[in-house]
């Protein structure tokens, strides 16, 4: 039985960062996951925002995060409703609930997407999809 | 009686006809839907002194007033954010006709929405990796459906309901489609066996599950209840609107204690129900949502949303998935006209009609006045 493997259809929209975004985007060519931490009181933001949402402080630095968490919930794309997706249907988009707390949007690169489960545990791992452009993934692991 | 309610009612309701390819544009659409609204209110268009659009509608006030002969419009705006905002600009309309802004307000919204620009294409309404898409779009998170469906996966995960009561929903909808001649649906029943069997769009959606896309206008007539007793017709009075935006926990629970509190009913009195239905689960998501029920896969499994079922009827006119897909303003026409009496899948003795016009960003309760 060969094993499968996730195929990122070529043509989706790059990450095109604001400013305020660049840092999460620049750490991951570092192999590096990283999320929005407001200096001042600590709480974590994902996707970054000018302002903290809890304490409303401006000062921020960027957490390393541990790369683990769990599948929070899932798509599976089987029409083609863009361009890109044509020819790589269906297509199964995760949303990972880090064990820090944010939530991020992602890919399975070893689950297909009938198999795809809420609560399967996962891990970061980084794909290079463009030259200088790195993407998080996630691949299962065991509990 | 709190803030506006009841001083102010919906006069006139009117639309297009409903097609893939209208062949006018989309202001075309919007002053042939406002001549209708004008014409059943018995109005004259230069009465009207306010306009109120959707933030997204592409034809600006300014042409619908020069179109409309309006001597001097006194009161104009929008309320921005997407399809979701019929129910917020009928509680802005409703607050400015009570300030004394302005007499007669015109809501109205004009789209070809088929043969236009269609929503739910990732390359029509995508970021193109820009903004918050560079979080989503290059992992194929593309298009409304695609975060809402994520939503639905998730509680579908916490609360254990299904696509099957999904499905019963959307029948209980075309049902309604198609004793409505203007209905895109009219002449297609729907079972659930053929939505089951319908094509995914994106798991845990079925094409049946999805909004129409629809070329065509509608538009209201808000006035004074005062104004709406001289002019001869069924008296609609807006009992309570509310708005409901960011904020934590469900917009929905947030905006119904507001609504329920400034109607001072309680859910029970309410005798038909509207729910804006981009997709059709979250019809069901904001009936627990609003407290209508708590399981709403127990009332759908007992055909409860039926317009004749005695329980709470939803989507009478066959809502956005089969109605058309006019973003709420045909949810607020058939809000108004079960009040009237005049649906064609009418529940009897309607005196309380809500209707939501965005899974809690807005809502209004309409009331049946005495002439």
């Amino acid at each position: 039985m060969s094993e499968w493997r996730f195929e990122r259809p070529p043509e989706l929209p790059l990450p095109q960062p604001t400013e305020e975004a660049q840092p999460f985007f620049e750490a991951l060519k570092e192999r590096r996951l990283v999320v929005q931490c407001c200096t001042d009181c600590g709480a974590l933001q994902h996707p970054p925002r000018a302002m903290c949402g809890s304490c409303q402080s401006m000062t921020f630095h960027w957490e390393e995060m541990s790369g683990k968490g769990c599948v929070y919930s899932y798509v599976v794309t089987h029409q083609a409703v863009h361009p890109a997706l044509v020819g790589y249907t269906p297509l199964a988009t995760v949303e990972v609930a880090l064990a820090e707390g944010p939530h991020v949007t992602s890919n399975l690169v070893d689950v297909p997407p009938e198999a795809v489960t809420i609560g399967t545990p996962v891990e970061v791992v980084f794909d290079e999809v463009a030259a200088g452009v790195v993407l998080p993934l996630f691949r299962r692991i065991s509990n | 009686m709190t803030a506006f309610s009841n001083a102010v009612a919906i006069v006139g309701v009117g639309e297009t006809d409903y097609s893939r390819a209208s062949g006018r544009t989309e202001l075309a659409l919007s002053l042939q839907a406002i001549r209708a609204a004008l014409d059943d209110a018995g109005i004259e268009p230069r009465e009207v002194d306010g306009l109120m659009k959707w933030w997204v509608d592409t034809s600006t006030e300014a042409e619908v007033a020069a179109n409309l002969g309006i001597r001097d419009l006194a009161w104009w705006g929008e309320v921005n954010q997407a399809g979701n905002v019929g129910a917020p600009l009928v509680a802005h309309a409703a607050a400015a006709i009570h300030a004394g802004l302005a007499k007669v307000v015109v809501i109205y919204r004009g789209v070809n929405g088929r043969s236009g620009r269609r929503y739910g294409r990732g390359d029509v309404t995508g970021q193109g990796g820009r903004s918050g898409g560079a979080f989503t779009e290059p992992h194929g998170l593309l298009t409304p459906q695609h975060g809402l469906a994520m939503v639905a996966r998730r509680r579908m995960h916490e609360t254990g309901i299904t696509s099957r009561h999904f499905g019963m929903q959307a029948v209980a909808q075309r049902r309604h489609a198609n004793r409505n001649p203007r209905a895109t649906f009219y002449d297609r029943t729907l079972s659930l066996e053929e939505h089951q069997a319908s094509r995914l769009i994106v798991d845990p959606f079925h094409l049946f599950d999805c909004c129409l896309e629809t070329d065509g206008g509608g538009a209201l007539v808000l006035a004074s209840a005062d104004r709406a007793r001289e002019l001869g017709r069924p008296i609609v009075l807006i009992r309570a609107a509310a708005q409901s935006g960011p904020g934590v926990g469900s917009p929905a629970a947030r905006g119904a204690k507001r609504l329920f509190d400034m109607a001072r009913i309680g859910r029970g009195d309410v005798d038909v129900i509207q729910i804006y239905d981009h997709f059709g689960p979250f019809v069901l998501f904001a009936l627990e949502d609003y407290g209508f029920v708590d399981d709403a896969a127990s009332l759908v499994d007992e055909g409860g949303t039926d317009f004749d079922s005695d329980r709470l009827p939803v989507n009478t006119a066959g809502g956005h998935l089969s109605e058309a897909y006019l973003q709420g303003i045909n949810h607020l026409i058939e809000a108004t006209r079960q009040v009237r009496g005049e649906s064609t899948a009418q529940v009897s003795n309607v005196r309380f009609s809500f209707c939501d016009t965005g899974i809690g960003t807005g809502s209004v309760i309409l009331e049946r006045g005495e002439s």
